[in-house]
């Protein structure tokens, strides 16, 4: 499948009182079935915007998307999603938001016993069995980013949206998370489509790295391959010169090209 | 005067600290409590020494700030009753209570019973008016809550009918029940009812989106919206409305029992005042100011098992 998911020409503009606001245009992008690709730019640039747009939370006001041969017509289960903030409920468990999601979209064909072990098994997945009853204020929150990212890949979406995920995460917790995203996509073979304004982030993740023009009226600026062959490793990476000039080319962009002015 | 300020404090056994035994100086008082916290404030900064004054704990303090509070309302109280004519002092009212809490459940015919019967039959009318509100008001604040339209439609209504005192609403209660513990209970009806809706409605506007976003992308059904996002999001607001209304609940039955008669602690105040009994004035005063602290701090303790900050 070359072209799991389609987006054809969308653009976006929000009414506004000063009247119509274009956040995007003109963006065309496919990604194939197994492959990570990361949105980055500068904050407002309509990054998350894109995300949104593809999880159905909102709707084109042009252009389409199909995924996997449907067009996506608003938000459903097929797209997994990993909000900045976690974004899990408070007065449910660990086990308790994973399960919601699980129920949702398997209830109605498997036995409860089935579901359960769904749930484990991706809570299993995040390295968090230990904390399943846990309620997430009891927990830090590189966990409750994990918990979430559980409960995205727990309803085997075709394809999980990654909104920032470990932007709210200090440095050392989020190359640990990053680290298990690399295990866990490796082994699941998710199709990702992650927002970051983190360059090495978007480099160490990704098979592609869309980078987008300044908004308003952001686009696509230019799309960098990364070549660079899997299991990836941090450190290794750190000296290797392919990565060091693929970073630098992202860099080259951002703040080069399309250097934000002065706030 | 002292000796009477001593046996009120015996009598409602406050956490009786060595209170000063002549009349209290409340400024001095104050001072060496602040003093002591300095002290309390040093000694988590320096090392334990061992040969530092006696440090009393935060609770004690707090008790003994309440008594002192306490003591001196007493003795305010005792000054007026000597001066003011014929406001019963502390130990007057001391000994009827002991009298009337000797027997609190007697009944002799139905305007003469004890004073638990009248305070419990208080509590029923605002169980009941309170409860058939909670039934009328969490629904409706459910779906004013969630439909723009349906808010814009209440709030003129609610808007005028809030500030309206629900004595007002007791004729009407008359008038449709014929009766006067039903237009009581209607009236209680009535003033519970807003904090009810408002409350409700409130906190369903305020559930945070990132919840409906997630309700969102799942595609939950509308049920599971409710029972699993909804209800739990706004459970502390409903807590906060229960709170409002039963605290204006349990102010209005006693107006409104003054009015209609019959039993209750409302009506007893009324009659006591008609036996010019002013002593027994007092302390259902106390006992109304009582039973209301209860009841708020009950639900505050709920309130606090459903807070998930």
């Amino acid at each position: 499948m070359d072209k799991y998911l389609r987006i054809e020409n969308v653009g976006m503009s929000f009414d506004t009182k000063k009247g119509p606001f274009v956040a995007l245009t003109g963006i065309d992008l496919t990604v194939k079935k197994g492959e990570f690709v990361s949105l980055i730019g500068h904050s407002g640039c309509g990054k998350s915007t894109l995300l949104n747009l593809v999880a159905g939370l909102l709707a084109p006001t042009a252009g389409a998307m199909i995924l996997a041969g449907r067009e996506i017509a608003g938000p459903g289960p097929d797209r997994g999603v990993v909000f900045q903030n976690h974004s899990l409920l408070p007065w449910l468990t660990c086990f308790g938001n994973v399960y919601l999601a699980v129920e949702r979209v398997f209830g109605a064909a498997e036995p409860k016993a089935k579901l359960k072990a769904r749930t484990q098994a991706a809570l299993d997945l995040v390295g968090l069995a230990h904390a399943m009853d846990k309620q997430p204020q009891e927990i830090s929150g590189g966990m409750k980013q994990r918990v979430g990212i559980a409960r995205a890949l727990a309803i085997e979406p075709k394809v999980l949206l990654l909104d920032e995920p470990f932007g709210a995460l200090d440095a050392l917790t989020r190359a640990t998370l990053q680290d298990e995203l690399i295990r866990i996509v490796g082994s699941t073979g998710t199709t990702v489509l992650m927002v970051t304004h983190d360059v090495d982030e978007a480099v160490l993740l990704s098979d592609r790295v869309v980078m987008m023009t300044n908004g308003p009226a952001a686009t696509i600026g230019d799309i960098l391959e990364v070549d660079l062959p899997r299991p990836r490793e941090r450190l290794a990476l750190a000296a290797n010169a392919r990565y060091i000039h693929l970073r630098g080319r992202v860099l080259q962009f951002l703040y080069h090209r399309q250097a934000k002015k002065a706030a | 005067m002292s000796s009477i300020a001593l046996r009120k404090k015996d009598a409602f056994a406050v956490v009786a600290p060595p209170a000063p035994a002549s009349s209290p100086h409340p400024s001095a008082a104050a001072l060496t409590e602040s003093a002591a916290r300095v002290a309390a404030r040093n000694k988590t900064r320096s090392a334990p020494t061992g040969y530092r004054r006696f440090q009393a704990p935060d609770w004690l303090l707090k008790a003994i700030a309440s008594a002192l509070g306490f003591a001196l309302f007493v003795c305010v109280w005792a000054v007026i009753a000597r001066f003011g004519g014929r406001i019963p002092g502390p130990g007057a009212v001391w000994d009827a209570a002991v009298v009337i809490f000797s027997d609190p459940f007697y009944q002799k015919g139905p305007n003469d019973q004890g004073i638990g019967w009248n305070v419990l039959s208080s509590l029923k009318r605002v169980g009941i008016g309170f409860g058939l509100a909670a039934l009328v008001g969490i629904p409706l604040g459910f779906v004013i809550g969630r439909f723009r339209f349906l808010s814009d439609m209440a709030a003129p209504i609610i808007a005028v009918l809030k500030p309206v005192s629900p004595l007002a609403w007791l004729p009407i209660g008359l008038l449709l029940f014929k009766a006067a513990s039903p237009a009581a209970i209607y009236a209680i009806f009535i003033c519970s009812l807003w904090p009810m809706i408002i409350n409700t409605a409130v906190g369903v506007q305020q559930v945070p989106q990132d919840y409906l976003n997630v309700a969102r992308v799942l595609n939950l059904s509308e049920w599971k919206v409710f029972t699993k996002i909804l209800f739990p999001a706004v459970l502390p607001y409903m807590i906060t409305g229960v709170r409002l209304s039963i605290g204006i609940a349990w102010l209005v039955i006693v107006a409104a029992e003054m009015l209609t008669g019959g039993v209750g602690i409302g009506f007893w105040v009324w009659d006591e005042w008609n036996n010019l009994k002013v002593e027994h004035i007092i302390i259902a005063i106390f006992t109304i100011g009582i039973v209301g602290l209860l009841l708020e701090q009950a639900l505050m303790l709920i309130a606090r098992r459903f807070n998930y900050s």
